[in-house]
């Protein structure tokens, strides 16, 4: 309906405006989850008893889960790659990879929460779960979206439109895997 | 990665509201993404939540002064509904009206307007956000009308009242209002981003970040600040309402939780939030004095750095809220020294306003009082606030009438006379008519009176012990004064007679919108861009070949030795 303004071909910055939106948006995605991680953490260096309840999580579905992750954002940046040698199609399919990698990550939690909700280590168990579920919960939210995102750029990247889409998504993925990074260590392996 | 500006504004127009004559009213007024449309539908709606939080105090304090009787247009209040108004009136009046109005009605509308853009860089985000934020209202106010009423467990929603239904008698409200909350949020965290993002890259070419206008910066500034310092409370929002509804205790001392962590994630927002809505309106308050004092604004630089010291400040105060929560004193000692160390810029800012007075020729327009009435109450407000951050005076005016007489005398000219400074002064350039200026003076000063005799009798009742958050005195005997009843009923009258005054000013607003005398491009010879278009400005703003391209900074009032007095930012020489 409404062709682009003339403000959003201006960089006075010279960051490409869709960029530096992006960061913006990881900066604050950034304090969103500082606020539960450093909430997390307060209350786990308080109360040293939480490590009985973390003992159950299994490290082996979260080192697997870490490696596919890490795997995908290997995937996002060769779709840039692709991108910016001006060959849509070709960055399109490293996209639906990448999103696959989201979507085992998903399957696989699914999977691992199952298995821990059966054995009664529901989110009201212990503040342990709580954060746990609520940590996670957010993160999996965060890559439920970025897999949908994903999937709209990789429409209009196939045909060769708004290729710079497709670096964005990839700045966004990268910050998603990186919470993962931090979440990883703080739910699974301290214990 | 762009498409050529040119190619969709190529076919020639004489007028610039080109391509849009074609769409019909709904398109037009509720599905634009139009920055200046957004803009007034921000605006439009925080006036109505304006109301709507307005009542709510003509409520509770009829009940205050006057208990158990039946109040006007409302009937009995019960202590349930008094808790869910005092509550409803400082969330109504932070979330949906200070923010809606100073900082995403004119930011939406100003922002582009004056760096010499044609619109916000993502014009459909901007939409986006309004519809959130629209959604959010339907929320806060359905939050009402749901069984047991709307949430009264107080603005800050501490918990364990909070959290647990069998203390806050509201399952369904309080569940509402924290679901509205986040969802203003989101709305906001949309804003900010376009407005951030814009002011950074789009503006007119030869535009220095020197020459960007003050209140541009403060708008870009405060969305910052409310983007670093609201995660957190959204984490503690996602936590708070599975408190509620999931069983989980987070905030629940009895099962390992801890209620202070809730007080420590709604602050750490809380207090940048002061600053959040702070910046916009002393950025509003700049424009308006230089450009009626006719003086260069004094200290462009200071100011700015001033306010960017304010801001990073303010992430260190906010355990000043919880002096009495039973933190260590040891903190409570750094707390008192960067809360007392944060007055220090915002005073700097408050001397250099009145530093860009002296030796002007100033001229009384209703804008410029307003102007002037900010800083005379804000220091007050300022000042005020000095025994409360000391930890060791807040002991004991904790929880009484002077912490709210405190608030209110930073809140109020912030929210209420920041808005009213801007309105009055962008209303020609918004609405293409000037305002009637003998009512805009009367209802200045009936508002400017009457908001002291509402506040200075809560300072007394505050500093004689009156505690806050009470329904009924008389129901303790402690508490109940019957000697202090006249200073309530005088903040009482004066209340009634501030928000009756009200109606002067939307009686002038409207009428002034159709009947109003013509304004010219330039009513008040101001040297920003907002000032070189027509009023109203078309779609695009500028004939798009004709965007503005910027010599020099913003406030070039009085230069010697050129025939006006003014020096437009986009006059070559």
């Amino acid at each position: 309906m409404h062709g682009k303004p003339i403000a959003n071909t201006r960089s006075a910055t010279g960051i490409p405006t869709a960029k530096l939106a992006v960061y913006w948006l990881i900066g604050s995605e950034i304090v969103i989850f500082g606020g539960v991680l450093i909430s997390y953490l307060m209350h786990r260096l308080g109360h040293p008893e939480w490590a009985y309840d973390a003992a159950h999580t299994q490290t082996w579905i979260g080192a697997i889960n870490t490696f596919i992750l890490l795997t995908s954002s290997l995937f996002a940046v060769q779709a840039h790659h692709f991108a910016e040698k001006k060959e849509g199609a070709t960055a399109a399919r490293w996209l639906y990879l990448t999103a696959l990698g989201g979507g085992m990550f998903l399957c696989l939690k699914a999977y691992e929460w199952y298995g821990e909700i059966s054995h009664g280590y529901t989110i009201t168990a212990a503040p342990f779960w709580s954060f746990y579920y609520t940590a996670a919960g957010i993160h999996a939210s965060h890559v439920i979206a970025g897999m949908i995102i994903m999937l709209f750029v990789a429409q209009t990247a196939k045909k060769n439109e708004e290729l710079h889409r497709v670096e964005n998504v990839g700045l966004y993925w990268h910050f998603v895997d990186l919470v993962w990074i931090f979440l990883f260590p703080l739910l699974y392996i301290a214990k | 990665m762009s498409e050529p500006a040119s190619t969709h504004h190529a076919h020639g127009h004489g007028a610039h509201d080109d391509h849009h004559h074609e769409e019909n009213f709904f398109l037009k007024y509720f599905w634009s993404t139009d920055h200046k449309v957004i803009g007034m539908q921000y605006l439009l709606t925080g006036m109505f939540m304006a109301l709507f939080g307005g009542f709510f105090p003509y409520v509770f304090r009829m009940q205050l002064a006057f208990p158990g009787i039946s109040v006007p247009f409302y009937g009995v209040v019960s202590p349930t509904e008094y808790n869910a108004l005092v509550t409803n009136h400082g969330t109504v009046m932070i979330f949906w009206v200070a923010m809606p109005v100073l900082i995403a009605a004119f930011g939406n509308y100003l922002i582009p307007l004056m760096i010499g853009a044609d619109d916000m860089v993502f014009p459909r985000l901007n939409r986006l956000s309004y519809q959130v934020f629209a959604v959010s209202v339907v929320v806060i106010i359905a939050s009402f009308l749901v069984p047991q009423g709307g949430f009264g467990g107080a603005w800050t929603a501490y918990p364990p009242l909070s959290a647990n239904p069998d203390y806050n008698l509201t399952p369904w409200g309080s569940t509402l209002w924290l679901v509205a909350v986040a969802l203003e949020f989101i709305a906001f965290l949309i804003g900010g981003i376009n407005f951030i993002t814009t002011a950074m890259n789009s503006r007119a070419p030869g535009m220095r970040w020197s020459d960007v206008p003050m209140v541009v910066w403060m708008i870009c500034i405060a969305s910052i600040l409310f983007m670093a310092s609201v995660g957190p409370l959204m984490a503690g929002a996602v936590m708070l309402a599975f408190d509620q509804n999931l069983g989980t205790h987070f905030f629940d001392p009895k099962a390992g939780g801890d209620p202070i962590l809730w007080q420590h994630l709604f602050w750490f927002f809380g207090h940048p939030e002061v600053y959040v809505v702070l910046l916009p309106a002393t950025g509003i308050v700049a424009e308006v004095i230089t450009t009626f004092s006719r003086k260069k604004l004094f200290g462009y630089k200071t100011i700015l750095y001033t306010a960017i010291g304010t801001g990073v400040l303010s992430f260190f105060v906010w355990a000043h809220h919880q002096f009495i929560a039973g933190i260590d004193p040891r903190m409570a000692n750094v707390f008192t020294v960067t809360t007392v160390l944060i007055s220090i810029p915002i005073a700097e800012m408050m001397f250099l306003f009145i530093a860009t007075l002296y030796g002007g020729s100033i001229r009384f327009k209703t804008p410029m009082l307003w102007a002037l009435s900010f800083i005379a109450l804000f220091m007050i407000g300022g000042v005020t606030g000095i025994p409360l951050g000391a930890s060791g005076s807040d002991i004991y005016l904790h929880d009484s009438y002077y912490v709210i007489a405190h608030f209110h005398y930073t809140f109020f000219p912030i929210a209420i006379i920041g808005s009213f400074t801007a309105l009055t002064y962008w209303f020609p350039k918004m609405f293409g008519r000037m305002m009637n200026e003998t009512l805009g003076q009367v209802h200045f000063w009936i508002t400017a009176i009457a908001v002291n005799g509402i506040f200075i009798p809560l300072f007394v009742l505050g500093a004689a012990g009156q505690h806050r958050r009470i329904y009924n005195y008389n129901h303790f005997a402690q508490l109940s004064t019957p000697d202090l009843q006249a200073l309530r009923i005088l903040a009482t009258v004066s209340l009634v007679i501030l928000l009756l005054a009200q109606f002067l000013f939307l009686f002038n607003f409207f009428y002034s919108m159709f009947f109003g005398e013509k304004a010219s491009k330039n009513p008040w010879k101001g040297c920003t861009l907002e000032w070189t278009t027509e009023s109203p400005p078309g779609h695009g703003n500028w004939p798009a070949d004709q965007l503005p391209t910027v010599y020099r900074g913003p406030y070039e009032y009085g230069v010697e030795g050129r025939d006006e007095d003014y020096w437009p930012q986009n006059v070559p020489n």
